[in-house]
């Protein structure tokens, strides 16, 4: 309307976008708290109220926090108080988780890399005494592809099995005790210390049966430790597979055997061989049940079914108990040499799960 | 290539409760047969009994007949694989198998039934099913791209063409149209009127328009309480379901008074 002023409007505007928008902090508000907690924690450093550089860095934490909701809360209100708050709390837990992640691996990359070198892959500890340089870890890397192999091939076949026997084949089953008897199994492995696997091998394989320690009796150890991480990971991979796939698979006249080999297996695919990763990254750095069961060995074994066999984790604990600057920069190459291989394994892995899962468009 | 089912007091279980009471019908050849009816009063529950997927959930089963042809499919000797086989079905939601391209989901039935069969058989089955199922134009460059890529309709309809593909004499459809929009609708129920010419179809829907347009036969379930089984009020001709129906609950059905 033309009796309107012009001003009038304007200031009706202004007041409009005062509701909406609300006093802020200024965009520099975060940096400048940032900053002089900082300075204030330093200061009280230097004036040895505090002492170090974790308790240092945590006061300046708590100033940052007590500054910035204080702030806020006179300038802003309550809510936006608490908001920042709340994000302040979920990025410190985010670091706290991440830390110590990224100093593991950070250590392990700086002491372990500068043992890496040609002769470290392809030697033995034979004949190298704890104190000299040089030796290697080929022997502990068969030993432990051959053992975590063998240990795959027992036990990824009957975790999957298992968990398709407990999904599929379970829920019609005329008695419950079966399925309910190995999930309790399941759960209670799932808790059982890999030291006492690592006793029950030894008493039943080497003292009962009286088989000699060999690789293959650590593989059965770790067989039985990935056991129930597989299992639980492949059952929920294959309860998350829509019932509608596999009614629509027997509608076609596809038996039940193929319907499942064929439809609802390849659809779970991924999770399950991210579940089987999961389990056989775990067993890879397994340590007790080994010595339990192959113990030591300084020289090259490629056969996992004769004699004592060395393995990664054990290499390390060997190296690292010999107490030599040199065994224990071995003992950080064979860490590194771990990690490594472990990444490499979960890499590959997700590639294959990649080619031969559920297709996307 | 069509056969004629004939229900004979049908009952459904699924463990202890009754689902579904004293279900008797006749499915002609080569018609579409709609169920209509409120949601839980069985009448997706009859239609999986019809090539046994019902059996599949556990603890549920059947007393009655069901023949298909004169031929009894539940009695002992009679193997659920091979009904399923001339029996096929469509279900509500398109559920093209994900692991599979275009190519292989239409040939699923067959690669996986176990018979061998050449590559240019399979190379027919895939064009002609495609074709039956209306489909063979939006996809024919695309054969070996991942089924589930299609959009809402096409999927279905490549479930129709997964169905058809192993030549069954008998097909099922659960609501096929249900989370599909109008135009995908119209292009199904287009294609269910060129499939009747070889099929016997019976379909499940809650669009009683479509009831009306694609049907025969309508076969009208109610419930009778809450807690109580399912039954089948009346089966009738269409026309007549929908204009004199001989049941005043029929009547309250369709004409929306309750329901």
């Amino acid at each position: 309307m033309a009796t309107v002023g012009s001003g009038e409007f304007e200031r009706s505007t202004s007041l409009l976008q005062d509701a909406l928008a609300g006093r802020r902090l200024p965009r520099w508000g975060v940096g400048a708290v940032g900053l002089t907690s900082l300075l204030a924690a330093y200061l009280l450093n230097v004036l040895t109220v505090v002492d170090g550089v974790a308790g240092t860095f945590l006061v300046a934490v708590l100033l940052f926090v007590i500054g910035q909701t204080g702030w806020s809360f006179t300038v802003e209100g309550r809510r936006h108080a608490v908001d920042r708050l709340a994000t302040t709390t979920v990025y410190a837990a985010f670091l706290i988780a991440v830390t110590p992640l990224v100093a593991v691996l950070g250590t392990v990359l700086v002491k372990g890399f500068p043992v890496f070198s040609a002769q470290f892959f392809t030697t033995s500890m034979r004949n190298v005494s704890p104190r000299s340089e040089g030796g290697g870890l080929y022997h502990a890397l068969i030993g432990t592809l051959e053992q975590v192999g063998l240990a795959a091939l027992i036990g990824v076949p009957i975790g999957v099995l298992a968990a398709v026997y407990l999904v599929e084949y379970a829920p019609e089953a005329k008695s419950r005790r079966l399925s309910s008897a190995i999930s309790f199994f399941v759960d209670v492995m799932t808790g059982v210390p890999s030291v006492v696997i690592g006793l029950f091998i030894y008493t039943a394989f080497i003292l009962t049966l009286g088989l000699p320690r060999s690789g293959f009796a650590a593989s059965l150890a770790l067989a039985i430790l990935m056991l129930p991480v597989i299992v639980r990971s492949t059952e929920e991979m294959l309860r998350l597979v829509p019932r509608d796939l596999r009614e629509s698979s027997l509608a076609l006249g596809i038996p039940r055997w193929k319907t499942i080999l064929k439809v609802v297996l390849p659809t779970a695919l991924g999770g399950i061989i991210t579940g089987a990763m999961l389990s056989i990254a775990r067993v890879a750095g397994e340590t007790a049940p080994l010595l339990l069961t192959t113990f030591l060995s300084q020289s090259i074994n490629s056969n996992p079914f004769k004699g004592p066999q060395a393995a990664l984790p054990t290499f390390i604990w060997d190296q690292f108990t010999s107490g030599t600057d040199a065994s224990r920069a071995r003992a950080w190459g064979g860490a590194l040499t771990l990690i490594v291989l472990i990444m490499i394994l979960y890499a590959g892995a997700k590639v294959i799960a990649r080619l031969t899962g559920a297709k996307k468009s | 290539m069509a056969k004629r089912i004939d229900v004979a007091d049908l009952d459904i279980y699924y463990g202890s409760f009754k689902a579904v009471e004293n279900v008797t019908l006749a499915v002609e050849p080569r018609s579409v047969t709609a169920f209509i009816g409120p949601s839980g009063c069985g009448k997706s529950s009859v239609l999986r009994t019809l090539n046994r997927l019902h059996e599949v959930i556990p603890g549920a089963y059947i007393t009655g007949k069901v023949l298909l042809d004169g031929e009894d499919i539940y009695s002992a000797d009679v193997d659920p694989v091979n009904v399923r086989r001339t029996i096929g079905m469509v279900f509500q939601r398109p559920n093209p198998f994900p692991t599979m391209t275009i190519r292989e989901n239409v040939t699923a039935g067959l690669t996986l039934d176990g018979a061998r069969r050449s590559k240019a058989e399979l190379e027919q089955v895939v064009e002609k099913s495609l074709r039956g199922a209306n489909l063979w134009d939006e996809v024919k460059d695309r054969l070996d791209r991942p089924g589930a890529g299609l959009s809402g309709g096409q999927q279905q309809r490549l479930c129709i063409a997964r169905a058809i593909a192993v030549e069954p004499q008998v097909l099922l459809m659960d609501e096929p149209c249900s989370a599909l929009d109008p135009i995908s609708t119209l292009a199904i129920e287009d294609l269910i009127e060129q499939l009747k010419l070889n099929f016997t179809i019976v379909i499940v829907t809650h669009n009683m328009q479509q009831a009306a347009r694609v049907s025969e036969t309508t076969a009208f379930f109610n419930l009778p309480a809450i807690g109580q089984p399912g039954r089948l009020v009346e089966i009738a001709p269409t026309e007549q379901i929908f204009s004199n129906p001989g049941e005043q609950a029929t009547e309250d059905y369709i004409s929306g008074r309750f329901g």
